[in-house]
């Protein structure tokens, strides 16, 4: 494949999930089984991505394949010059075998609903959601530039809300949709000032021109004050949309939305596009801000951790479950282990969609039922989806032989190596910590799902194992969760082709002050084009320190995963404890942890009730003073004319009427000079002569 | 270059039908309709045709030679008046980019507003006749360029829609018409003195080289033309200029709706019939900062230069404001209302920034929030059709029950609150880009940021309120939308999404004369600060 025709394919593999939603959302109605062509059409992408893939891999693997296009150009713009947005596509590994992992979890997923959704008054509307949600996030994958990655980032909010409200009846299913697209949004807000930032020093959004001037030392406001500011606020649309602490809390809402998509958006994709976009940006991550994204990260893992071990509700558990593993992808992009960070994504993606789809399975075979507390007994049931669901737990919790032991204990190790170079140790401790709890909650779910006597009895006579549609996309992805596909050796990925070949961290283009001393390669310019060339550009210390760690990280995290599981075991499996006691003992953490640390009545509180009471307190304010000034101006005018139409009236008219009555009153008494006789006449006129005479005195 | 009068043509089209309209009988209500539609309709074709001929790379703004479709004649001609002079005002029409999209967004929101007329019934042909007299006066406005041609538009609209909202209004209807009228009024007597002020302190030169009076806004823009003694003149140490841009500063903000003179808005938006409110936030508020554009930004350069801040600052108020307000309402056309305020914010922001994406940011905002804004009202008013409420709160569930309306409630919402794909988001995004490149509003910018996630919870939780959960029972009869509300919504629904993915078409019209207009107004400013004052 040439060049151009892997980027012309990615167009296309773009396009094609747009068609299905075009098709579905206006044809739909007419012609009911045109999902199956939205469904052929993904599948089609899939073929194409896979192709792609394969192509990138094998003839341009490490390079950077792009193609960009203006698309508003402001022409010459004062005191700036020519000015253009520039849109585009780049293609490289990492692009590409994210291309396959969105199709391929995207075809798996309307394979699956095809039977899951079965009898949904909007059935193939679904579809089309589904089909605009793939192109979205296809979009965020092959873009070249922050400005179609925030735009696309948008629209996948917008699938997203359209999915988890999917069954917009139920109030909570129409809350969790609005949830998620508002505090998704105020991560964006955050991404969006971040983007700001960049462009209005560099008048670029393109990924490529933005580093390249950074590594050449021209700095966003010639500061790299400014540039760490930049890093953590594109952070923060990850922080949205990655559920990150503390905008973490849409995501367990979110599972209102139908369980496929709970494992395509919620678990696989959308929620990893946070983790995709800080890969894409790592480059520029200053130190601190690598160490403020390691911190979230950490948390993150931790507290969604804490709350997982507690919670009921099947998907819930998963929901944060992922959550904390989205935390650990996090902490790796934070802790500088780049290439695990992504490792950890694609592993996650694969086994957290197996674990959502099974749930899937489980709950459909229950009618709806997604407490745990009224499961049990399932393996005998359902066999395809226990062991499916037993080998993602599996690997999930960091048992050797599964993908998820390589992915996370490279993180341990890196978090371990950051520890040892910068004296962070709390974060490889919180690491271990949720690598424990996450073995025991997973195991806890699968025991109280599938293992031990049902506990309804009812509900469990009508389970029966689901229908091929929805178990090969199961036997598929926990397929894929065994170490084979990624390296030959079961124990340490660092050998095999996904890190050795497909991946490998980048050189940082901070300069050197910024960024830690490790993130160097400590090469020069030359030696690093040399270095890029062959897809090792990495600093020799925080190697060696990885490779220190390795060993170490491995026997620790074994040795707590087997904890966790034999806890697990001890507890729900054997019932060695009394649980009972053991949660009224520790009450108050149990329901710390259960009511999820109260977060969301914390936001309650303060934003959401602040902003309603501001919006009333402002409405008031509104209607009472601007619009009582204008009103009161309006008053006082109409005082003013009545008060003027009073003086109008009796002063000014009244002045005018009393001059004309006075001159009546004067008129009347003199009228009764005019007597109408000649006599009297002349008695006057004689007088009026002599009176003259005096007054002359002409003599 | 069109062989006839276009812009003419285009202008007094409205009243060629209004005079037929008037000829008529009464009783022909449906035939008046027809002649309403078809006086519209070949509006939006004469527009289409303005399009087509229309040079991209022409500036206008200040230069009379680069503006398109001109006709200048002499109207009015008074000689020998004392110590006045010559008074002469001439009839000065044409286009540049600031004046094509709000020549476009007329003619379309016209000929909507005239289909989303056809089921008024009470006294159709009095409404008709005054709905086509608007039409005249809101076009007048933005192809005039003579001071005292655009004030006389700027009047003639405001008579009709004083009675379209007094007689065709709703229950406080008076209250509404004459409180916008009278507020309108107000603002337009600052225009007035402003003008009055202008007119005596430049002059231009005329055929015959004598030097008279001008209100020749051209004319205006060049300070060549400024008497040293005229107290609007930058060379008169004791000029009024500050005052005068403040006075005519407010005669358009009342327009914009600009906090605090924005309560006419919802009053007037709340009894007006669906049409009329269409008209009044797709056209008439963009009136107030076209005006501002093309009157106060290059007569002013200065005072505009030195005001940005304070421009900025009732940006964000409108932006926050706007936003919060609309939160707390519970009638959807108030709830509209407000988000227009908050909407128009975002146009004063990026004027303020006086740079060119943030310019072309506001322009393509003000066509933007005709369009989308003229979409939700008429969502408001497809459901009071068929409810006879508008209470948020007595809904729920409609999506089921009229999805088709549902479909088009969701592109026109998500484009308000400015989601990326639809036309909204980048006239928003250019916004924001152009005032964050500035460093003196840079704080504002980022405050007014808050105004999409204040904007996204409005509106999603209106189409929660009205669209999701059970259906009310009330509503079950409530029918889907009918062929000509598919008529109003197509075109608008196409124009939303096209000019998401595809700016340029918008942006391609404006650029060249905002980048005029930047380099002049800052140039101009410069120049006067040059020489000293």
């Amino acid at each position: 494949m040439s060049e151009l025709s892997i980027i012309n394919i990615s167009i296309i593999i773009l396009l094609l999930p747009l068609v299905s939603f075009i098709l579905l959302i206006f044809f739909g109605k007419k012609f009911p089984k045109l999902y199956l062509a939205g469904t052929g059409i993904v599948f089609v992408a899939l073929a194409l991505s896979i192709a792609v893939t394969f192509g990138m891999l094998t003839s341009y693997s490490g390079e950077t394949l792009s193609l960009s296009f203006t698309w508003i150009d402001f022409g010459n713009v004062p005191s700036i010059g020519p000015l253009s947005i520039e849109l585009g596509f780049e293609i490289n590994n990492v692009t590409a075998l994210m291309l396959f992992v969105v199709n391929l979890i995207s075809a798996l997923v309307h394979l699956y609903s095809i039977e899951y959704m079965r009898g949904d008054i909007r059935y193939t509307r679904y579809f089309a959601y589904l089909g605009i949600f793939t192109f979205s996030m296809l979009g965020i994958v092959i873009t070249n530039n922050l400005l179609m990655m925030y735009i696309f980032w948008e629209l996948v909010g917008l699938s997203s809300y359209l999915l988890i409200g999917f069954w917009f009846e139920k109030d909570s299913a129409s809350d969790a949709g609005k949830k998620a697209f508002l505090v998704n949004r105020v991560g964006d807000i955050g991404m969006w000032i971040g983007i700001l930032i960049l462009f209005t020093h560099y008048k670029t959004f393109t990924f490529s021109t933005i580093f390249e001037q950074i590594s050449l030392g021209n700095l966003p406001f010639d500061s790299a004050s400014a540039l760490t500011t930049a890093g953590i606020l594109i952070f923060l649309g990850a922080v949205g949309k990655s559920a990150q602490f503390p905008l973490h809390v849409w995501l367990p809402d979110a599972m209102e939305g139908p369980t496929p998509v709970s494992a395509l958006i919620h678990a696989a994709t959308m929620v990893a596009a946070g983790v995709y976009l800080l890969v894409k940006i790592f480059v520029i991550l200053t130190a601190d801000a690598m160490l403020v994204i390691a911190v979230v990260g950490g948390v993150t893992a931790f507290v969604a951790a804490t709350i997982a071990l507690t919670q009921n509700d099947i998907k819930k558990v998963l929901a944060y479950s992922t959550v904390s593993q989205l935390g650990y992808m996090v902490l790796a992009v934070g802790v500088g282990a780049y290439a695990f960070a992504f490792f950890h994504l694609v592993t996650h993606a694969f086994f957290k969609a197996c674990l959502f789809l099974g749930s899937g399975s489980v709950i459909h075979a229950m009618h709806h039922e997604q407490d745990i507390r009224f499961m049990g007994g399932l393996r005998k049931k359902m066999p395809l989806t226990y062991y499916t669901f037993l080998i993602s737990t599996l690997a999930i919790s960091g048992v050797p032989l599964f993908s998820g032991f390589l992915s996370k204990d490279g993180i341990l190790a890196g978090t371990l190596a950051f520890g040892s170079l910068t004296g962070h140790w709390l974060l490889p401790i919180i690491g271990f910590t949720v690598a424990a709890m996450t073995a025991f909650y997973m195991f806890r779910l699968v025991i109280k799902t599938f293992h031990g006597e049902p506990r309804d009895k009812e509900k469990f006579a009508h389970a029966h194992e689901s229908k091929w549609v929805m178990t090969a996309p199961l036997a598929v992805l926990s397929l894929l969760s065994i170490f084979i596909f990624y390296t030959p050796n079961p124990l340490s990925a660092d050998a095999g082709w996904f890190l050795d070949k497909w991946v490998s961290t980048p050189q940082t283009v901070v300069p050197a002050e910024a960024s830690f001393d490790f993130m160097q390669s400590g090469m020069d310019k030359h030696e690093i084009g040399l270095a890029q060339e062959s897809g090792i550009v990495h600093s020799v210390q925080y190697t060696e320190a990885m490779h220190h760690a390795h060993y170490p990280a491995m026997f620790l995290s074994l040795i707590l995963a087997g904890l966790g599981i034999l806890i697990a075991f001890i507890f729900y499996q054997w019932k060695k404890v009394d649980l009972e006691k053991l949660t009224g003992k520790l009450n108050s953490l149990y329901k710390f942890s259960l009511n999820k640390w109260y977060i969301d009545e914390f936001y309650h509180a303060t934003f959401i009730g602040g902003t309603l009471k501001s919006a009333d307190v402002l409405s008031w304010f509104d209607y009472y003073i601007i619009d009582g000034i204008v009103n009161a101006s309006a008053s006082v005018t109409q005082f003013v004319s009545r008060l003027s139409g009073w003086f109008d009236n009796f002063v000014v008219d009244g002045l005018v009427n009393f001059t004309a009555l006075f001159s009546g009153f004067i008129g009347l008494s003199f009228r009764r000079l005019q007597t109408g006789k000649v006599q009297t006449y002349i008695v006057f006129v004689v007088f009026a002569v002599l009176l003259l005479l005096l007054f002359f005195r002409p003599f | 270059m069109i062989g006839f009068p276009i812009l003419t043509l285009i202008t007094f089209l409205p009243i060629v039908g209004m005079i037929i309209i008037l000829a008529m009988p009464k009783d022909k209500s449906i035939w008046i309709k027809y002649i309403a539609l078809a006086a519209t309709a070949l509006q939006v074709v004469l527009a289409v045709i303005l399009l087509g001929n229309y040079d991209y790379s022409a500036g206008g703004i200040f230069q009379a030679e680069s503006f398109q479709f001109i006709e200048k004649f002499r109207w009015i001609e008074i000689t020998g008046l004392s110590w006045l002079g010559t008074l002469k005002v001439d009839y000065f029409l044409g286009i540049d980019g600031l004046s094509m999209p709000m020549v476009l967004l007329t003619a379309l929101i016209s000929f909507i507003a005239t289909i989303s007329s056809w089921n008024i019934n009470k006294s159709v042909k009095g409404y008709f006749a005054l709905f086509l007299l608007l039409d005249t006066g809101m076009m007048g406005v933005f192809v005039a360029l003579n001071l005292f041609l655009f004030y006389v538009f700027w009047e003639l609209m405001l008579l009709p829609m004083y009675f379209l909202i007094g007689i065709w209004g709703g229950p406080r209807k008076e209250y509404a018409a004459i409180k916008f009228f009278i507020y309108t009024l107000f603002g337009s007597i600052f225009i007035l003195i402003v003008m009055i002020g202008l007119y005596f302190s430049a002059t231009e030169v005329i055929a015959g080289g004598e030097r008279v009076f001008t209100f020749n806004m051209l004319a205006l823009m060049d300070q060549a033309n400024y008497n040293v003694d005229g107290i609007l003149s930058p060379f008169n140490p004791h000029n009024l200029r500050f005052i005068a841009y403040i006075a005519l500063f407010v005669g358009f903000a009342i327009k914009i709706p600009m906090f605090p003179f924005h309560t006419w808005l919802p009053d007037a938006h709340v009894e007006a019939p669906t049409p009329i409110s269409v008209i009044l936030a797709g056209v008439l508020l963009k009136m107030g900062t076209y005006g501002i554009l093309r009157i106060s930004y290059p007569i002013f350069p200065d005072i505009t230069r030195d005001l940005m801040w304070y421009i900025a600052l009732f940006g964000m108020i409108n932006i926050i404001y706007g936003a919060l307000v609309a939160l707390a309402q519970k009638d959807f056309k108030k709830l509209i209302a407000y988000s227009s305020v908050s909407h128009m914010g975002y146009v004063l922001l990026g004027m303020a920034s006086l740079t060119s994406t943030g310019i072309n940011g506001a322009i393509f905002q003000m066509f933007n929030h005709g369009t989308i804004t003229a979409m939700l009202f008429l969502i408001v008013g497809v459901l009071y059709d068929r409810s006879h409420t508008r209470g948020l709160n007595d809904f729920g569930g409609l999506a089921t029950q009229m999805p088709a309306y549902t479909g088009f409630v969701t592109v026109a919402f998500f484009a308000a609150l400015g989601l990326p794909s639809l036309s909204g988001f980048i006239s928003e995004a250019l916004v924001f880009i152009g005032a964050f490149g500035v460093e003196s509003i840079r704080v504002l910018t980022i405050i007014s940021m808050l105004g999409i996630l204040l904007g996204a919870a409005y509106m999603l939780w209106t189409l929660q309120r009205i669209f999701f959960g059970k259906l009310n029972e009330k509503w079950a009869q409530l029918t889907d939308i009918d062929a000509r509300e598919y008529v109003m919504f197509i075109p608008l629904t196409v124009i939303i999404i096209f000019l998401g993915i595809y700016p340029s078409a918008m942006l391609d019209i404006m650029s060249t004369s905002v980048n005029t207009l930047v380099e002049f107004v800052i140039n101009g400013a410069n120049n006067i600060s040059i020489s000293g004052l």
